[in-house]
């Protein structure tokens, strides 16, 4: 979460104090590279991509045995920025910047992080807002729909251009999560482990309902123009808040909004004989958070990456059958989950869980106590990160073990 | 290492799958997949003792096995071992019979409230004992069904349970020792009993 008053502060930097990128647990200040693949880009349902780029990040270095990379994958909203500042001035770190970084549960003393903003992502990566060569427009609503799977094979092209043999563990939670199940089944040799918090093999029929309400405000929006609203030079900014703020009300808890905001009211006043406009608190919070969300996101984008959450189904293919599923995996599996995430809750992760035991393959997982709901899995919660960096040091000797240095 | 580690992995074949229910900070799962090269799993459920596995690198659920263990088939597993824990548990016979399910052979361990010391403390003080092996007072005890030898036995002999192997511990005298007269007389002399057992 991220409040209005705790991002100003944050910006603000008074009296001198240091910058957040220059404390010992900060990966720094990092910059976006670049990566152009000219060759074909199949994608999972048919259509082609004369070459695609991918703007990515990394932190730390891969060592010389080539075996520490980690792959962090995005989830919804996410972008390549995970850890660092892009700048001195830069108000706040990368998404995951709580858990990437020296001596955090990612450390980047030991590990080569790898973040990279997913295909169809508006964070620079090849996607709707993004020209398609053929007509010299941007792609906007023709660009070609996504799976999960076609992230994991983008990734997969990133990954031998970097160098990286095998991935020491791909991690995600969420729609990220997803990416790390869908990289154990299509590459089982590529990972050692697959680190999946607060996820799901499928969503419910829930979820995507609320998905779907997310769409509609969208694509109801005037401005929207049948997504080619870049051509019209307006962006359905109205659309995009309202489906932000459906989600960020399904990613909290209702006992934490209860607690943050209760009923208090940010203007006006019930007193009576008074008739001023009132508004709540959780009012004025979440209009801010539609509204920031609106101003820095394509709404093209958002409805790709929302329907590659609702298609994704990890055991479709294997007969609905997700032990058979998971029985093509070779790596190792540590499963988390937040225990007031009603998104994607607990039930859905040990759903993920007891298909794994029943494949026999190796899996640990934890249910983590906190008040952060969905969210939770973005944020500093105490056991979360001690379980992580447990996991992740086990990792880090196993890759002194096959022969990697520090 | 503890005395019941080694009895317990003579009953463990070599190479096989072991789930450890109550796995605490995986050291007998550590122990047999470095003597036994045990494929191990653990469950548990308090959060300190998972990391402690997590730690260790021991595969380890998180779940309580007193709400059910339906998520594991039948015979899914060659082992199931329930280890100081049979006592602690809300519903002893069923998390025994959800362990005979699951497992091809189950290793149990308790300790005995039979043990002579246990008695004389009844008999004399007039109160629940409290010693060493039992450290707790009769409210905040997490041990809320404690058994006698002949009480497992009785038990094992109604459900059609047959006992593989037994072993008797008795920790009373300082070091961990096993000898023929607590083999005699276990339900008196054992402060621990180790059962090997499969139906």
């Amino acid at each position: 979460m991220n409040d209005p008053q705790t991002s100003s502060q944050a910006a603000g930097q008074p009296g001198g104090k240091a910058h957040g990128s220059t404390a010992a647990s900060s990966v720094g200040l990092v910059a976006p590279r670049h990566f152009r693949y000219d060759g074909a880009f199949r994608t999972s349902g048919g259509r082609e991509l004369p070459g695609i780029e991918l703007v990515y990040e990394t932190y730390g270095e891969l060592n010389a045995a080539k075996n520490n990379a980690i792959l962090v994958c995005h989830a919804l909203s996410g972008d390549h920025h995970a850890a660092g500042y892009h700048s001195d001035s830069d108000p706040k770190p990368g998404w995951w910047d709580e858990h990437i970084g020296p001596g955090k549960a990612i450390d980047t003393r030991h590990f080569y992080v790898v973040s990279v903003n997913n295909l169809g992502g508006c964070g620079g990566s090849t996607g709707p807002s993004s020209i398609n060569p053929e007509t010299g427009k941007a792609w906007g609503p023709d660009f070609p729909s996504l799976r999960v799977r076609d992230w994991v094979d983008s990734q997969h092209i990133l990954m031998e251009h970097l160098g990286v043999a095998q991935w020491a563990a791909v991690i995600g939670g969420s729609l990220g999560g997803m990416q790390a199940l869908r990289w154990a089944l299509e590459y089982p040799d590529l990972l050692r482990h697959s680190v999946v918090i607060a996820s799901a093999l499928k969503l419910t029929a829930q979820n995507i309902g609320f998905n779907n309400t997310a769409r509609t405000a969208i694509i109801s929006d005037p401005d929207f123009h049948a997504g080619r609203y870049q051509e019209h030079g307006v962006w359905p900014k109205n659309g995009l808040s309202i489906a932000r703020m459906i989600g960020h009300i399904t990613y909290l808890s209702g006992d934490l909004m209860g607690q943050k905001f209760g009923r208090e009211l940010q203007a006006g006043s019930f007193a009576r004989g008074n008739e001023e406009a009132l508004e709540f608190q959780v009012e004025s919070y979440l209009r801010y958070q539609g509204e920031k969300f609106a101003d820095s996101f394509d709404a093209n984008t958002y409805l790709l990456m929302l329907r590659a959450l609702d298609y994704f189904d990890l055991a479709r293919e294997y007969a609905d059958d997700a032990v058979a599923a998971f029985r093509h995996a070779r790596c190792k599996f540590m499963i988390m989950s937040f225990s007031t995430d009603w998104r994607f809750s607990p039930a859905r992760s040990r759903e993920i869980v007891d298909a794994l035991i029943a494949a026999e393959k190796p899996v640990s997982y934890a249910e983590v106590d906190s008040s952060y709901g969905h969210d939770s899995f973005l944020l500093p919660v105490q056991r979360y990160q001690k379980l992580l960096g447990a996991y992740m040091r086990q990792v880090h000797a196993e890759c002194i073990a096959l022969g990697g240095q520090s | 290492m503890r005395s019941d580690f080694l009895a317990i992995e003579e009953w463990v074949s070599n190479g096989s799958r072991v789930l450890d229910i109550g796995c605490g900070d995986g050291a007998l799962l550590q122990h047999l997949q470095a003597n036994r090269q045990v494929r191990g799993l653990g469950v548990e459920i308090d959060e300190t003792k998972i990391l402690d596995c997590v730690a260790k690198g021991i595969e380890v659920i998180e779940q309580n096995a007193d709400q059910g263990m339906a998520n594991f088939a039948d015979n899914s597993f060659d082992t199931v071992l329930l280890t100081q824990t049979l006592q602690a548990v809300h519903r002893p016979d069923f998390v025994l019979e959800e362990m005979l399910r699951i497992g091809k052979e189950c290793v149990i361990t308790f300790p005995n409230f039979g043990h002579w010391q246990a008695r004389r403390y009844l008999l004399w003080r007039g109160k629940m004992p409290v010693s060493k092996f039992m450290p707790y007072k009769w409210y905040d005890t997490p041990n809320i069904h404690f058994c006698t030898v002949r009480d497992f036995e009785q038990l094992c002999a109604e459900r059609n349970i047959s006992v593989l192997h037994r072993s008797f511990e008795s920790r009373s005298t300082g070091d961990s020792h096993r000898s023929a007269l607590v083999d005699r007389w276990p339900n008196l002399l054992a402060t621990h009993a180790l059962y090997h057992v499969t139906r």
